[in-house]
């Protein structure tokens, strides 16, 4: 192997020199390493996995080169996923080796930083939505979404296994809510939208006793603000149905607040703040009302006192989880997103009350001002939805949508393309300084 | 005196970093929105810290706070390893930072590096197909049950029950009632590995598989591997591998070999990923041939020379709403391509050797054995959380405490390779010196962190968990 560091052979991070192998070996009374394993001869692997070891630089020029092959696109994309500044000073701190590589907080006295952070995280999530308890993290929208409704099948007085979800809701989406949905014998099934937001009418012959829990989404996966979240939130209640909405926190930076429309659980990626994009990567939301807080999945930081009466934090109602309780948990997970909680909770920070409302506003203002300019493109409707909007919407074209994202692609620009001449277009303060290439661009593929 | 932690005096009122809500706080009044009023909320009330003032409240966290890179953390079934600088610069490209609602032709490079992932997993697991998406441990557990729900599905074969060791991880139990099994917990036997005969017993028609961790919570290998496998497929049933202890056999031993149809990879605790405080991680699932039908949509394969996203024909649908934890499968990659083979079976050979010394050189019964990865000590007559507290004031992170249950007064510790022999001495001296202490001197530490002992128990009585939460008391 080729290195830099003076262990010529093996792991360059386990640090024992060959002098002290052969001690502890000594030590041990072990004659050689491989008689540690107490491996059965006819179950052992004396093959080779066939990996060559690289130097470090040759590893970081590899992946170099292999994501060199990824095509250098500007993206007017979002869906789910988004991407906003992040400020260096959030890479620089979240990086600190203290944060990065410690672990759960099983010994809450030597990790009093960690918990005091995602107990801030946790406060900012309460005051952006209303709701009294936010836990630390889940892993994206989608498993949040999936724990929202199996919390509202243990939650709920009477029986009822059915989750209400919209028509415009993202396919990866639905497809991980199935799955949490296929244990508990949960049914899901989407109720119609009309002009973008929910139908309110239809929605109600819909709902029924077997409703457990009803979820909508505001901003929608179309980037409609939702006008009725009230009136849903209602018909959920008068069904004894748990109302879950999906959001995100630069969007309830502005929007009703949850607690005002009737939510029950808040749930969505909240990644969009501390993170930029990075393929997915998420981090799950999840805020609920203080009487579900024993039936609340992941970890929660509560205050406590030290043994010198100080304020002091530590991860609390434990009992709940599965390394406690096993098989009556209320989820399976362990480890959770927490390092993105920190990202998310420094961004909010950063950008303080007065940054985040400007963000927000910002997110309204620059896909309408986009749509305007796009729909005055001969061959393009936008934005579809006569509604507001947040950070994208929905175009019309007359030509083939996936022949608009082809030849888009080759002028350097990526858009989604959602049905057969429906593309879904969204602009952040990344992108924003692009839009005048990006307008000139798709008139030209719009032709 | 490592964690005294003191700013500028010791005794100072302000030893403790305020909540930022303490330290610089805003309402905004939401007016003038470009949107109708009945559309917003009211206000926003949040803190409002400048630059310089955020800096200094997050190193000043970072300082209370203990990772690897503080000293040892011998936390046992976490592998808490050293994790490689180069690998966060890698993860942090901005040819990395890309979209996941890309068509694939213009993501070619990150599929690639997908599927060279996948085949490296492959390869090390003894695995014929690979998935990346589970974003944790719990999460590939999740995804792997599903998957052998789905098999089940296929042949017409109803089986209601998952059948799981008493000593196994809490995730494995919550993870079987999460995909709607009956849980059948197995009574090891007095050498702490599998009871053959209590297995024949649990083992039935109505299983749908048994899930294992080998070597086992205790650092031991389950000898009877290939016997417990044929049981279990004698009886239908399929052989679910929990990755958590993988760093224990790289390179002598594979999941795949020993008879386990499918398994998940902890790339946060076999390759090196950092833990960040609680994750993220990412729980990689690899199959047998016949399984491969099941994986997760969409799955990532070759065609000539071009990396495409695909369905699998019978795929279990989805368990993360885009493609998975990818900067953490980045820093997967880079840590497995900087060791290759050599590095991965001496990363292991040394987390064993590093297990064993440690425990020759603590003063505690050390039950069972021959160790791999890990060890389980008895705290016998002291309370094994006390003396983990007490370990604090001796600089060293305490390992995991008070399980597995099959050992009284547990202290489950798992050095990992990443320790020196002096840094193991000098661990080994702190389990020593707690081990002799009194149980006074125990039940008062910890006495030099900057947080003393913290009442739990209220903290449950009393939820306060926000901010909001400390004014109402």
């Amino acid at each position: 192997m080729s290195n830099s560091n003076s262990h010529a052979t093996g792991s360059p991070y386990a640090p024992q020199t060959a002098a002290e192998t052969a001690a502890m070996l000594d030590a041990v009374g072990a004659d050689d390493l491989e008689s540690l394993f107490d491996v059965p001869e006819s179950v052992a692997f004396d093959g080779e996995f066939g990996i060559d070891a690289r130097s470090e630089r040759a590893a970081r020029r590899e992946v170099a080169g292999l994501l060199g092959r990824n095509a250098d696109l500007t993206e007017f994309l979002g869906r789910g996923h988004y991407d906003h500044y992040v400020p260096s000073v959030v890479d620089d701190l979240a990086s600190r080796s203290e944060f990065l590589t410690s672990y759960t907080q099983y010994q809450p006295e030597v990790a009093q930083g960690f918990l005091q952070a995602l107990f801030e995280f946790q406060s900012m999530l309460v005051e952006l939505t209303g709701l009294g308890v936010a836990n630390c993290s889940m892993y994206d929208d989608a498993t949040a979404l999936g724990e929202a409704a199996t919390l509202s099948q243990r939650v709920r007085s009477v029986s009822g296994d059915q989750i209400l979800v919209p028509e415009h809701l993202r396919e990866g989406k639905r497809a991980v809510l199935s799955n949490y949905a296929d244990g508990p014998d949960l049914t899901v099934e989407s109720y119609p939208m009309t002009d973008g937001v929910v139908d309110v009418p239809a929605l109600a012959d819909q709902i029924g006793d077997a409703t457990a829990m009803v979820y909508a989404e505001s901003p929608t996966v179309r980037g409609v603000i939702e006008e009725r979240l009230g009136a849903i939130g209602n018909l959920a209640h008068d069904h004894e149905a748990l109302f879950c909405l999906g959001s995100d926190p630069i969007a309830l930076s502005l929007l009703e607040r949850p607690a005002d429309v009737g939510a029950d659980v808040v749930v969505g990626d909240a990644a969009s703040l501390g993170t930029g994009t990075a393929y997915g990567f998420g981090l799950g939301m999840f805020v609920t009302r203080e009487e579900y807080l024993r039936q609340v999945p992941g970890r929660l930081v509560g205050a406590s006192e030290d043994a010198a009466d100080r304020r002091a934090y530590t991860l609390t109602l434990q009992t709940r989880e599965q390394h406690i309780r096993k098989e009556r948990a209320t989820s399976n997970i362990c480890t959770n997103q927490a390092w993105v909680a920190l990202r998310t909770a420094m961004h909010a920070a950063w950008l303080g009350p007065d940054g985040l409302v400007e963000l927000a506003e910002d997110c309204v203002t620059r896909a309408r001002d986009l749509a305007d300019r796009l729909d005055d493109i001969v061959g393009v409707k936008a934005p579809i939805h006569g509604r507001h909007h947040f950070r994208e919407f929905l175009a019309r074209t007359d030509q083939p949508a996936s022949a608009i994202v082809a030849d888009l692609a080759a002028e350097g620009f990526a858009v989604h393309a959602v049905d057969d001449h429906l593309v879904q277009v969204c602009v952040t303060e990344t992108t924003a300084d692009a839009t005048d290439e990006f307008v000139a661009a798709f008139r030209e593929v719009a032709k | 005196m490592k964690y005294d932690q003191a700013r500028w005096t010791d005794d100072s009122e302000d030893r403790y970093e305020p909540l930022l809500s303490e330290k610089a706080s805003k309402t905004v009044d939401i007016e003038d929105s470009s949107l109708p009023d009945d559309l917003t909320r009211d206000n926003l009330s949040l803190p409002d810290p400048a630059e310089p003032e955020l800096a200094r409240h997050y190193t000043r966290l970072s300082q209370m706070n203990y990772g690897v890179e503080s000293g040892p953390f011998p936390l046992g079934s976490c592998t808490m390893k050293y994790n490689p600088s180069f690998t966060e610069d890698v993860a942090a490209r901005a040819d990395a930072a890309i979209h996941p609602g890309r068509p694939d032709s213009t993501v070619q490079g990150t599929l690639a590096l997908c599927h060279r992932l996948q085949d490296y997993l492959g390869r090390i697991g003894g695995m014929d197909a690979v998935t990346l998406q589970p974003p944790a441990g719990a999460a590939g557990e999740f995804t792997g049950i599903q998957i052998a729900k789905a098999y089940h599905e296929h042949n017409d074969d109803e089986r209601s029950e998952v059948v799981i060791p008493d000593s196994a991880h809490g995730t494995n139990f919550a993870t079987a009632a999460m995909a709607g099994y009956e849980v059948v917990e197995l009574p090891s036997g007095d050498d702490g590995r599998v009871d053959i005969e209590a297995l024949e017993a649990a083992v039935g028609d109505d299983t749908a598989a048994l899930m294992l961790t080998n070597p086992n919570t205790l650092g031991l290998f389950e000898r009877d591997i290939e016997h417990i496998a044929d049981i279990v497929h004698d009886a239908g049933g399929l052989l679910y591998y929990d990755g958590a202890n993988l760093n224990a056999l790289l390179g002598r031993a594979r999941p795949g070999d020993m008879g386990f149809d499918v398994m998940h990879y902890n790339v946060h605790k076999t390759f090196a990923t950092p833990h960040g405080g609680g994750g993220p991680g990412a729980g990689p699932v690899g199959v047998r041939e016949e399984l491969a039908q099941f994986l997760p949509n969409p799955h990532v394969r070759e065609r000539g020379g071009n990396y495409e996203h695909y369905e699998p024909d019978h795929s279990i649908g989805k368990v993360h709403g885009f493609y998975g934890n990818w900067p953490v499968l980045l820093k997967t990659f880079a840590y497995i391509a900087r060791l290759g083979d050599e590095g991965l079976r001496d990363a292991s050979a040394k987390a064993v050797l590093n297990a064993n010394y440690l425990a020759e050189q603590i003063e505690y019964e050390v039950p069972f054995g021959p160790f791999h990865h890990e060890f389980v000590a008895s705290a016998g007559e002291q309370d094994a959380a006390d003396a983990a507290k007490r370990m604090l004031d001796y600089g060293v992170h305490p390992p995991t405490t008070k399980w597995p249950e099959i050992v009284d007064e547990a202290l489950m510790t798992e050095p990992t390779e990443g320790e020196t022999r002096r840094s193991l001495d000098q661990l080994a001296a702190a389990f020593n010196a707690v081990a002799s202490d009194s149980d006074a001197e125990l039940a008062d530490a910890p006495s030099r962190p900057a947080a003393k002992r913290i009442d739990q128990a209220t903290a449950a009585r009393n939820p306060r968990l926000s901010w909001q939460a400390l004014d109402d008391t």
